[in-house]
């Protein structure tokens, strides 16, 4: 069904789960647990970006961690080149570091204030023990710097001399230093204006083209998303409901939470006012989800199936898998 | 539109300038700007961080504080009484009670420690006299108004235990507990998810509609701008670029800031590889510049943009721009 050219394939996520342990609130409780991710399967190709949507609290952030094993998975496997990296250690595990890399999205709070920014470039290199030679490194800091569109001379200005757009850009730099192959980008240009976001959504998309890495592009906001992505994964309470080309998911969006999100997004266009679908509710507890189907509390179209048992993601079209009962696989009539 | 029979608009900022004094020196957070919302009209201002959207908004209501901020000059003309001239007491009258504002984020903006009951029915025992029970009543019906379930629970409970949906719900019943005539919303939805949003504006929309407020919706989302405004203004640097009418600003835009602004957005269901974008950054607010403050980044920027500061001229009936193109 899935063809997977396995030399492609960079990254292979299959049944992911991440759980946090809660407090107990009685005596002698079982400890409960919260599962950010619940069984998150993907995979990501070289040169390919993936963009991962949902709203606050959906667990996209945590799935991009536990890849990198910022956070421990609880289950599941990560495969990153066909090696699984959850049972890495020591060295294996650094030169996987090596070659996985994150952006963050608070360009703010994720620089140190104290390091100049030829310091926080080069501190990679230094960590992994590239480029023994000084001048060798400094060389490659300042091609770096001139990469993302910084002036090789702001090596010795702090990060608080510079706006959110060139900030975000000394985080990109940080990260190329080491010449990735994958970049888990969470939400590297919400915190920026419009105009700005247009700046690092280019860098990024050239970037890619340039050195073939692949991104796990996770943000809220779907246009933004859209515009990157080859393909977009929609997340509800820690599980992907639905996975597309990127023009798929606009064109032909199968899933009642996709096309709620879509027709919830303003539309910059006057005459296009938002009608019709309002999801009412809010998002459930997801220390405590529904039963079944996560997402029946809030879907306009749920049945009593949805509530018993838990929807597969099914193949309703080329490369689009979705998780509803209400949708036929593709080929059953 | 929703313009009869009121040719004097409600609220009228006239030649507003809020400065503050930043060590570099003075920041002029808003130079200039002129706007007005006539009575039940929804005036959208959009502009990105620091172009002083929420510092005029804030002026309007007198909260902005002094020193470090001055109040440079202008009027801000409510029913005809310019409310920068009122005395305190009778300003703290009108802010909650006439004017009222929704704020950005719903968490920081109540106070933690008092249950929402307490927070909500306070607006009615200080600004109708009404008694505390009358005000508790008062309060759950306002609560219902704004459709959050269980209203006689959410009372008793504090601003932590409300999602942040529901929090912003209950900063709207807040707002419009007293019918104000005007409400600013200062990105009421930016801290929402897009599902929680829609279902928000949607919320404003209509009880704008049923209260007959004025509003004065502020946003850095053209999308929300386009969905709920009749007219916009589009304020870049502390300045008004351009006004207009919400239909001819999205079909006709005149500014070159607002055209590359509707450029670099990323539109759904429309593959482009990449984005336009606008070169450069803001100025800093304490720069002085002589010109037009968009010159630096303006595509068509001409030697008269970097020496003289462009004038706001009528393109159309309605619609504004400050550039000499």
């Amino acid at each position: 069904m899935k063809e997977i050219k396995m030399n492609n394939v960079l990254l292979q996520v299959i049944n992911l789960v991440t759980c946090f342990p809660l407090e107990k609130t009685k005596l002698f409780q079982k400890t409960p647990f919260l599962c950010a991710v619940n069984g998150v399967s993907f995979d990501l190709k070289k040169g390919e970006t993936l963009g991962l949507v949902g709203e606050s609290g959906c667990g996209k952030t945590t799935t991009g961690r536990s890849i990198l094993r910022l956070v421990e998975p609880t289950a599941g496997q990560i495969l990153f080149e066909d090696e699984d990296v959850s049972v890495l250690t020591g060295q294996d595990m650094r030169a996987f570091r090596r070659s996985a890399q994150m952006v963050f999205q608070d360009p703010f709070a994720s620089l140190n204030p104290r390091m100049t920014v030829g310091d926080i470039v080069e501190e990679p290199l230094l960590i992994h023990g590239l480029h023994r030679n000084r001048a060798e490194r400094k060389d490659l800091v300042a091609s770096v710097l001139k990469k993302v569109g910084l002036e090789p001379d702001y090596m010795k200005r702090f990060p608080h001399e510079f706006s959110g757009g060139q900030r975000q850009r000394i985080g990109i730099a940080r990260v190329l230093t080491l010449n990735p192959k994958l970049v888990v980008a969470d939400e590297p240009v919400s915190a920026l204006d419009v105009s700005i976001q247009a700046q690092i959504i280019n860098l990024m998309v050239r970037l890619q083209e340039e050195f073939n890495i692949s991104y796990l592009f996770i943000s809220h906001d779907l246009a933004v998303v859209e515009h990157i992505s080859h393909r977009v994964a929609i997340m509800y309470l820690g599980k992907i409901v639905e996975i597309a080309p990127a023009e798929n998911i606009y064109a032909k969006p199968a899933h009642p939470y996709t096309k709620a999100l879509l027709s919830a997004i303003p539309v910059p266009d006057p005459r296009s006012r938002i009608k019709g679908m309002v999801l009412r509710g809010d998002i459930p507890n997801p220390a405590d989800p529904p039963s079944g189907c996560t997402f029946r509390t809030r879907c306009p179209i749920a049945e009593d199936v949805c509530s018993r048992e838990v929807p597969e993601m099914r193949e309703i079209g080329p490369d689009h898998l979705a998780a509803c009962h209400a949708l036929q696989p593709a080929g059953a009539e | 539109m929703d313009r009869t029979n009121n040719s004097e608009p409600i609220l009228k900022l006239e030649d507003l300038s809020t400065h503050f004094a930043v060590p570099e020196g003075i920041a002029r957070a808003v130079e200039h700007l002129s706007y007005h919302v006539f009575e039940g009209e929804t005036l959208g201002v959009v502009g990105e961080s620091g172009c002083g959207k929420s510092v005029a908004a804030l002026s309007i209501l007198r909260l902005i504080p002094i020193p470090p901020g001055r109040i440079a000059s202008g009027k801000i003309l409510f029913m005809g009484q310019n409310l920068l001239e009122l005395p305190m007491k009778k300003m703290r009258k009108i802010r909650g009670d006439q004017i009222s504002m929704v704020f950005q984020d719903p968490m920081t903006s109540f106070n933690p420690v008092f249950t929402i009951g307490y927070q909500l029915s306070k607006v009615f025992t200080l600004h109708q006299k009404l008694s505390r029970k009358e005000a508790v009543k008062r309060s759950v019906d306002m609560l219902e108004a704004c459709e959050i379930p269980s209203p006689e629970r959410i009372m008793k409970v504090y601003p932590h235990q409300l999602s942040g949906g529901m929090r912003q719900r209950v900063m709207i019943a807040m707002a419009l507990g007293c019918n104000p005539t005007v409400l600013i919303a200062d990105e009421p939805t930016t801290a929402l998810d897009v599902t929680i949003q829609a279902e928000i504006l949607d919320l404003i929309l209509r009880l704008k509609k049923k209260f007959g407020m004025a509003m004065i919706l502020i946003t850095h989302d053209l999308g929300i701008i386009a969905n709920s405004a009749q007219r916009v203004v589009v304020m870049y640097a502390g300045e008004k670029v351009e006004e207009a009418d919400v239909l001819s600003l999205f079909e006709k835009p005149g500014h070159p800031y607002t055209i590359a602004l509707m450029k670099s957005l990323p539109h759904l269901g429309k593959t482009k590889k990449f984005l336009n974008e606008i070169e450069g950054v803001v100025p800093p607010p304490f720069r002085v510049i002589q010109g037009c403050k968009f010159a630096e980044r303006c595509p068509e920027a001409m030697e008269r943009c970097r020496k003289e500061r462009p004038r706001l001229r009528s393109i159309e009936k309605g619609h504004m721009v400050a550039c000499h193109l």
